[in-house]
């Protein structure tokens, strides 16, 4: 069902996201606006996760070639991605950060991305990259309602700018931004979205090729069908 | 040309026995001829073994049984194995679907009383098959390494421990080691993808030789050799070949799209068949919060939760789990009525096999939820439920009010 999901076209969210609390505790989470049709939403999604997240975080089962399925070439790849010059387009991605010097900086090594889409839904990225605030009691200076406590801290600060926690009762009612960065919120909330668009691609590639291939399969099996059940007919008239 | 192969068959048959294995389990196997939805099951069975084991052959070519590389592996097969996504679909879909469809295989044998005399044997070749599907599930289910894999094996292999005396060395015994580790994934390894699949085949083609020796039973429960024509023809049977094979046939091509729907359009199933966390790797040193086993075991694992500790053990509840497993075996001689199908049965039988399915699907649903107050309590009356079915079966199928049988079976 979930798969079925990500292929749905949703529209974009228009409003700044409101961030609700139920009684239990559990986060809410805004739909991300997946749309693996849109290559140049993918492609862009690409050049924000090899110029932001890659320089801590690995995707190690990735290739950069893989990026052909999403209409870029060898030379856009190298270009537009700023591939150093000792990184093939055949290589997988590597975090340019060692995961060991990343554990001692922020206490968790960061986790690889490879299909981090598929254990975290593709809704719980898109609110919790929107979700990080100021928060001095942490050593990082950042916290996130959906991942509270998180040892991450928030490296799209100049993009968004800051949030910070409105308390309500003891509980974070919402989250306002006091700071602006250099995107408005329509951008911020778009960039994301290109971004939760690329990491679906990243953690399935077959998931742009699958749909289709199904059809094929269900088209001919179900040819197969009708002169099976022709052949089943004839051979059993005769019985009564 | 026909003579060629006239000529080519006479000499394999001096030397082979095979026109008369054709005839006798084939062409002149003769097969009641009102099988209904519910025989379709033991041929689809089949037919998924045969998928688990050619995409499990090819998925073994690029697989690496090894805990640092495992996971990676199962990764590289998805993206840089020419149709890795689709072997690694068609297993992951084949393992769940294989439970479905022998789920529905038993519960006709429940429903048309198939594994009455004179096929008790059959029925419990058919119930080792399904102990053994069990482990072959269990041990693969480790394969991918990711933090389902880890900590679901990590569960079952600890209830081992529980067993008095034995219990600790028999777990270390089944891990090779004091936590699951590379050694238990090789050793998992071994066991699902040759000495498991060797027993499953074995066992099918025993289960295959008794229901030949004995015939089908049918939707009427009655026997079709009761009435044979001149030449010793069932007078209600059609030959296996060509009339089963087509019928069963059209019932494959449809499965097959079902199949195939699923491998193409929603491998994880919303979490059913894939879990979300076992993409995660497997963590020796992180717990998930929630550990929930794939949910085909679930009815078990709720049993097994709905159970007391006792004297500080959690063994109860493992007995409960065994035998909750182990009950189907006895099913021929529990039931004392007089009459096999459930078309014939009275009202109390088909009462008690409605409640055992619901509770049968309750405690699966319950299985795969977090262990609250509510749901305990809920588990623990479905679990009094599933035993209820078994233990008062020789009771309340001899008490029914059967109706009488036909002596032929009914064909529209």
């Amino acid at each position: 069902m979930k798969a079925i999901k990500k292929v749905i076209v949703w529209a974009m969210l228009a409003c700044a996201p409101v961030f609700a609390y139920a009684s239990g505790g559990d986060v809410h989470l805004d739909k991300a606006p997946v749309n693996l049709q849109d290559q140049a939403s993918l492609q862009r999604g690409a050049k924000l996760f090899t110029s932001r997240c890659l320089a801590c975080h690995s995707a190690a089962s990735m290739r950069y070639n893989r990026l052909h399925d999403i209409g870029m070439s060898d030379d856009q790849i190298k270009q537009e991605l700023e591939l150093p010059e000792d990184v093939k387009v055949g290589s997988t991605m590597q975090a340019a950060m060692d995961a060991g010097s990343a554990k001692m900086a922020y206490g968790v090594a960061p986790p690889d991305l490879s299909v981090i889409a598929r254990s975290r839904s593709a809704d719980w990225l898109y609110t919790y990259l929107r979700s990080f605030y100021a928060d001095s009691n942490r050593p990082s200076g950042w916290n996130n309602t959906v991942f509270p406590n998180v040892g991450m801290p928030f490296v799209l600060a100049d993009l968004q700018g800051t949030q910070e926690a409105e308390h309500h009762d003891g509980h974070i009612a919402k989250l306002v931004l006091k700071e602006p960065g250099s995107m408005s919120v329509e951008e911020y909330d778009r960039s994301m979205g290109d971004l939760v668009n690329y990491l679906v691609f990243m953690s399935e590639p077959a998931i742009l090729i699958r749909h289709q291939i199904g059809w094929a399969v269900l088209f001919v099996l179900s040819i197969l069908l009708v002169l099976l059940y022709a052949l089943k007919k004839d051979i059993w008239k005769d019985v009564h | 040309m026909m003579n060629l192969l006239k000529n080519l068959v006479g000499w394999i048959d001096a030397r082979f026995p095979l026109v008369s294995t054709w005839k006798a389990h084939l062409s002149e196997y003769y097969a009641p001829k009102n099988f209904n939805f519910w025989y379709f099951f033991g041929g689809l069975a089949l037919l998924v073994l045969v998928i688990q084991i050619l995409s499990g052959i090819f998925l073994t070519m690029n697989y690496k049984p090894d805990a640092s590389f495992a996971f990676a592996s199962v990764e590289y097969i998805m993206r840089d194995v020419q149709w890795g996504w689709v072997l690694r679909y068609i297993h992951s879909t084949g393992a769940s679907m294989f439970f479905v469809v022998i789920y529905l295989h038993m519960f006709r044998g429940l429903m048309y009383g198939s594994y009455r005399n004179p096929r008790e044997l059959l029925w419990i070749f058919g119930m080792i098959i399904y102990l053994a599907l069990m482990g072959e599930a269990f041990m693969g289910y480790l394969l991918p390494w990711g933090q389902m894999s880890f900590w679901g094996a990590q569960v079952i292999v600890n209830l081992f421990s529980s067993v008095p005396f034995i219990g600790p060395d028999l777990a270390v015994m089944i891990r090779g080691d004091y936590v699951v580790s590379d050694i238990t994934l090789n050793r998992f390894f071994a066991l699902h993808v040759i000495a498991i699949p060797l027993v499953l085949v074995l066992l099918v083609g025993a289960h295959l030789v008794a229901l030949h020796e004995v015939g089908s039973n049918n939707p009427d429960g009655v026997e079709i050799k009761k009435h044979k024509d001149a030449n010793g023809i069932p007078l209600d049977g059609v030959p296996f070949f060509p009339h089963m094979v087509v019928k069963d046939g059209v019932a494959a091509v449809a499965f097959l799209m079902i199949f195939s729907a699923v491998v193409f359009f929603a491998p994880d199933m919303g979490g059913y068949f894939l879990e979300y966390n076992n993409f995660v790797p497997a963590n020796p040193m992180k717990t998930p919060e929630h550990i929930a086993p794939v949910w085909y075991f679930t009815p078990y694992y709720a049993i097994l939760r709905a159970v007391p500790p006792m004297f500080g053990s959690q063994f109860p509840g493992v007995v409960a789990m065994g035998v909750a497993t182990v009950a189907f075996f006895f099913l021929p001689w529990l039931d004392r009525g007089p009459v096999r199908s459930i078309r014939y049965r009275g009202p109390i039988y088909k009462a008690f096999l409605a409640a055992f399915v619901v509770s049968f699907i309750g405690l699966g649903y319950l299985g795969l939820m977090p262990a609250t107050p509510t749901y305990t309590l809920i588990s623990r009356i479905l679990s009094v439920v599933y035993f209820a079915f078994f233990i008062l079966m020789p009771w309340y199928t001899k008490i029914d009010k059967c109706k009488p049988e036909p002596d032929r079976v009914t064909f529209k």
